[in-house]
């Protein structure tokens, strides 16, 4: 048996740490060590974008990453993304609004991508919107009520400024 | 009357736990003391296995068993049940739970590992060891039947898994008198599911009653419980199916596999829950596929350009076994005749082994790929005659006042075909005015600029809401809750929201109050599964039925109880009232409280216990519903690149329940279907080794290349049901790659390309402009 490594991390705002084997992904060590099962595995090559988190501040895909790179980072997950008095996120309000999610597999990481992108680019257009979610295949919706929603949020937000 | 819900866009009641991480997918599930399961599959596409060799495998650290079949006895080496046993497939061969003595593709179970943790389970599956015999694999499923061709199952008379026909009319006479006859070949080739969630399976022994339960991210959990029970030899009592928030499904998760029955034989062998969710390379070898079929065909047409008759022949690619029946292909038959009101049809179709991966249902099962015959027929017709493609289309539809139309083909029970409702002319129309009149000339605008952008249509019709039934029961709890069970499962399609609409109006409460519970053989006693674009009619129509008793009981209860009489009560805001007296009234909860029951207290008269009904709609015969989808495109013709700038459909799947999930099943189902006709196409080299096993080398469609997808509705109700609903899960996909592949053919008309295939890769239409030149 491999040794193990010691992580300790912050996720959602609270110190979590656990014994690793080198080989454990960010992914596998935040669902089956710390029992934060929102972050979905869904293909393991870094492709389909389900197991994108926030890894200090930046969207990461966490099945490419060693749970040990992880030290000392500062995590969200999609379990962190509403307010702690549970108010959703403009963009989760949103995505439910527009119906942009059917199985719900895709959507942690379809959330933690543009919850990103919309905080660098709050007046992204829809061509830079389907861009920043490229990386994230859903096969139920056709996209097209993901990016309503995260247009919602633009405009909502320009209404706001 | 309060609010009424049916009808209305609103949006999920599953959604706050799936947007905020609470979903409980196969993965998620916590079994204390779980072991893990990795399965080692066959490398070979046909092999006869000749020994194992587990020693190292079996002391590798954190493994705590290593089986083969031979572990199991009979249970481990025979063949599994079937899912749907039909008496004309003529070689029923189905995987065993692990393959004992020889593997039929890449990717058969042969040994399972069981560890501590998947990843000492995976490094102990590299350490099995297996001799095999390499034999000859049947990879082109064009030559299966040739009498040179190997078999692909050792000892069996030939290649052939069921010949089937479908035919009416007079065909031989209209073909020899008919204007017009032209002949074409198609070819429609191999895609996966590619649901985000992979496969998984999860089961565990109740040490005290020995009762199996079993989790299976399937569509069909009855199913399962019906064919694990009967492979194991136990009561169908004893297990019980729990199919959790289920990431996707779209046709493949419905097939029962060897892992759904070889984690229950490890389970009653080591008496510890086992858990294994299927990886992504996993999910390119051992989830079904479908598509690979080739078809010679003829039409015959009238001096006008209308259809009259279609013949022909069709080779389809069953692969190497068959744990499905012959859903897929029975669906490309049943397709014909489309939405035309042909005189005569005769089609042959000869379904056939591979050393391949089975061919089951993917959304749309058989349907697209008839749909992208007849569609693309009738645009030979259109070209020939110089015709608008369009044209072509109000000639030869089944007219309104011909429904219910009898097609001539007969239903899955040897009934006639009858279409029961529809506007195929109208929903044609409302597209093409949708798309506007003005593309010839903008087409020709843009090829004196060197661009060649192109228009194409597809209409198709799609049988849905497949017998026999989807129960419900609908029960008041004294809490004033309402409770929905049922066998439907859901993969995210949002019945919970759609049912509790049905039920909302009828029981006159708020959405809130009601909670749905599916996907549990332990909930529900029968079920069918989520296939075939059935839920809404069936599990609809029962819910509907169910709460229309459960009103007429709560008004007959209380009448009793505020001594009225029932014509003078309505069922308003969740409470039975008396009728223009306010002060008058019982809620439903009161009714149960009841209703459920007190020691010492008898019922009543006629009284049976419980505010609740169960239903089981009984499906008859289908419903169909229909559409027509117009795409434009623009295609580079140096790169080859396609380019979808417009998309339109027109939908008619009877009264929409709630507009906003029906969108969204025709837009995923329309993307699908573009996959279909651009991207997606699972390879494989002549040894049958797959070459397409990550999301590099198969391309699924992704945000950038899809189009904004415009929708009109018309709403023919379907005379069939209570709620005159129809399916609306694939008729998205259907016309899709049929439509897109018009609109480049279209495009590509001053280089004469002609497509008969898809999908179409940028390197293929360079290659047709090319050749063209």
């Amino acid at each position: 048996m491999a040794a193990t490594e010691h992580v300790r991390c912050s996720v959602n705002g609270t110190v979590r740490e656990a014994d690793v084997e080198p080989r454990r992904h960010l992914a596998d060590f935040l669902r089956h060590d710390l029992g934060l099962t929102g972050t979905h595995v869904g293909c393991e090559h870094g492709v389909c974008g389900a197991c994108t988190v926030m890894l200090d501040g930046v969207p990461v895909r966490s099945c490419l990453m060693f749970a040990g790179q992880a030290d000392g980072a500062e995590i969200v997950t999609i379990e962190g993304l509403a307010g702690e008095d549970g108010v959703l996120h403009p963009l989760q309000e949103a995505l439910w609004n527009r119906h942009g999610l059917q199985c719900g597999f895709c959507t942690p990481g379809v959330l933690m991508t543009l919850v990103a992108f919309l905080r660098d680019q709050p007046d992204a257009s829809e061509h830079d919107i389907r861009d920043a979610i490229s990386g994230n295949i859903c096969r139920c919706t056709g996209y097209e009520n993901i990016v309503d929603a995260a247009l919602d949020v633009v405009r909502a937000s320009r209404e706001t400024a | 009357m309060g609010v009424r819900y049916f009808g209305q866009a609103i949006r999920r009641v599953e959604d706050p736990k799936l947007i905020t991480g609470r979903g409980r997918y196969l993965d998620d599930i916590r079994l204390p003391g779980a072991l893990h399961a990795v399965f080692v599959r066959s490398p070979h596409a046909h092999a006869r296995i000749k020994a194992f060799r587990l020693d190292a495998a079996r002391k590798a650290a954190g493994v705590t068993a290593v089986f083969t079949a031979a572990d199991f006895g009979e249970l481990g080496r025979k063949a599994m049940p079937h899912m749907v046993p039909v008496a004309v497939v003529k070689q029923p061969i189905n995987y065993q739970p692990l393959a004992h003595d020889e593997v039929c593709h890449v990717g058969v179970p042969v040994a399972m590992v069981i560890g501590d943790s998947r990843a000492a389970a995976e490094d102990a599956a590299a350490l099995v060891e297996v001799d095999y015999e390499v034999l000859p694999a049947v990879t082109d499923w064009r030559h299966a039947l040739h009498a040179e061709t190997p078999r692909v199952h050792i000892g069996t008379p030939n290649n052939l898994v069921a010949a089937m026909r479908g035919q009416f009319g007079e065909v031989d006479r209209i073909f020899a008198t008919a204007k017009h006859v032209f002949h074409e070949h198609f070819e429609t080739h191999r895609g996966g599911c590619h649901s985000m969630e992979t496969r998984g399976v999860a089961a565990s022994i109740d040490p005290n009653t020995g009762d199996l339960t079993l989790w299976s991210s399937t569509q069909a959990p009855h199913m399962v419980r019906r064919l694990v029970a009967d492979h194991l030899g136990v009561t169908e009592r004893s297990v019980r199916v729990i199919a959790p928030d289920v990431g996707g499904g779209f046709g493949p998760k419905c097939s029962l596999y060897p892992e759904e029955v070889a984690i229950p034989l490890a389970v009653q062998m080591l008496q510890r829950p086992v858990k294994w969710v299927e990886d992504r390379h996993e999910h390119f070898l051992s989830t079904t596929q479908q598509r690979d079929q080739s078809w010679d065909v003829e039409v015959a047409a009238d001096a006008d350009g209308r259809l009259l008759a279609v013949r022909g022949r069709c080779v389809h690619d069953n692969g190497a076994y068959v744990p499905y029946g012959l859903v897929a292909a029975v669906t490309s038959l049943s397709a014909f005749p489309g939405p035309y009101a042909l005189q005569a049809v005769d089609i042959a179709i000869d379904v056939v082994f591979t050393n391949l991966l089975p061919n089951t249902p993917v959304r749309g099962a058989g349907r697209p790929t008839t749909c992208f015959v007849l569609e693309r027929l009738a645009d030979r017709v259109a070209r020939e005659l110089k015709l608008d493609p369009a044209e072509v289309r109000r000639r030869s539809f089944v007219r309104k006042e011909q429904f219910p139309y009898q097609t001539g083909m007969k239903a899955r029970d040897g009934s006639p075909v009858t279409y029961d409702s529809g506007d195929y002319h109208a929903c044609l129309e409302a597209v093409l005015d949708m798309a506007g009149d003005d593309f010839a000339a903008r087409q020709a605008a843009a090829r004196k600029e060197g661009r060649y952008i192109g228009r194409g249509i597809a209409s198709y019709i799609e049988d849905t809401g497949l017998a026999p039934f989807e129960g419900a029961t609908v029960r008041v709890e004294p809490s004033g809750r309402i409770v929905i069970q049922t066998g439907a499962a859901s993969q995210g399609q949002g019945h919970a929201t759609m049912l509790a609409q049905v039920c909302a109006d009828i029981l006159s409460v708020p959405l809130d109050r009601i909670v749905i519970e599916a996907g549990d053989t332990g909930a529900f006693p029968l079920g069918i599964g989520a296939i075939a674009s059935r839920t809404a009619v069936t599990a609809g129509s029962s819910v509907h039925q169910a709460a229309v008793e459960v009103r007429a009981k709560a008004i007959k209860v209380a009448s009793e109880m505020l001594e009225a009489a029932e014509h003078d009560l309505v069922l308003e805001d969740g409470a039975v009232r008396v009728a223009g007296a306010p002060g008058l009234s019982v809620p439903l909860g009161d009714i149960a409280f009841k209703l459920n029951g007190m020691s010492g207290i008898p019922m009543g008269q006629g009284i049976s216990p419980g505010l609740e009904s169960t239903a089981y709609f009984n499906v008859t015969a289908a419903t169909f519903a229909n559409g027509t989808h117009l795409a434009e495109v623009e295609v580079d013709a140096d790169t080859g690149r396609v380019t979808i700038t417009r998309y339109v459909v027109g939908h008619d799947c009877g009264k929409l329940i709630n507009p906003l999930l029906v969108d969204g099943q025709v837009r995923g189902g329309v993307v699908h279907g573009i996959g279909n006709a651009l991207f997606e196409r699972m390879l494989y080299n002549d040894l049958g080794e797959p070459l397409t096993t990550n999301y590099a080398d198969y391309l699924l469609p992704t945000a950038p290349e899809v189009p904004r997808i415009e929708i009109v509705h018309l709403e023919s109700p379907s005379p069939r049901n209570p709620i005159g609903v129809k399916g609306a899960g694939e008729g998205g996909t259907i016309p899709a790659a049929a439509c897109v592949i018009a609109a480049i053919e279209d495009a590509l008309t001053p280089f004469g390309v002609r497509i008969t295939q898809h999908p179409v890769s940028p390197q293929m239409l360079r290659g047709l402009i090319r050749d063209a030149l």
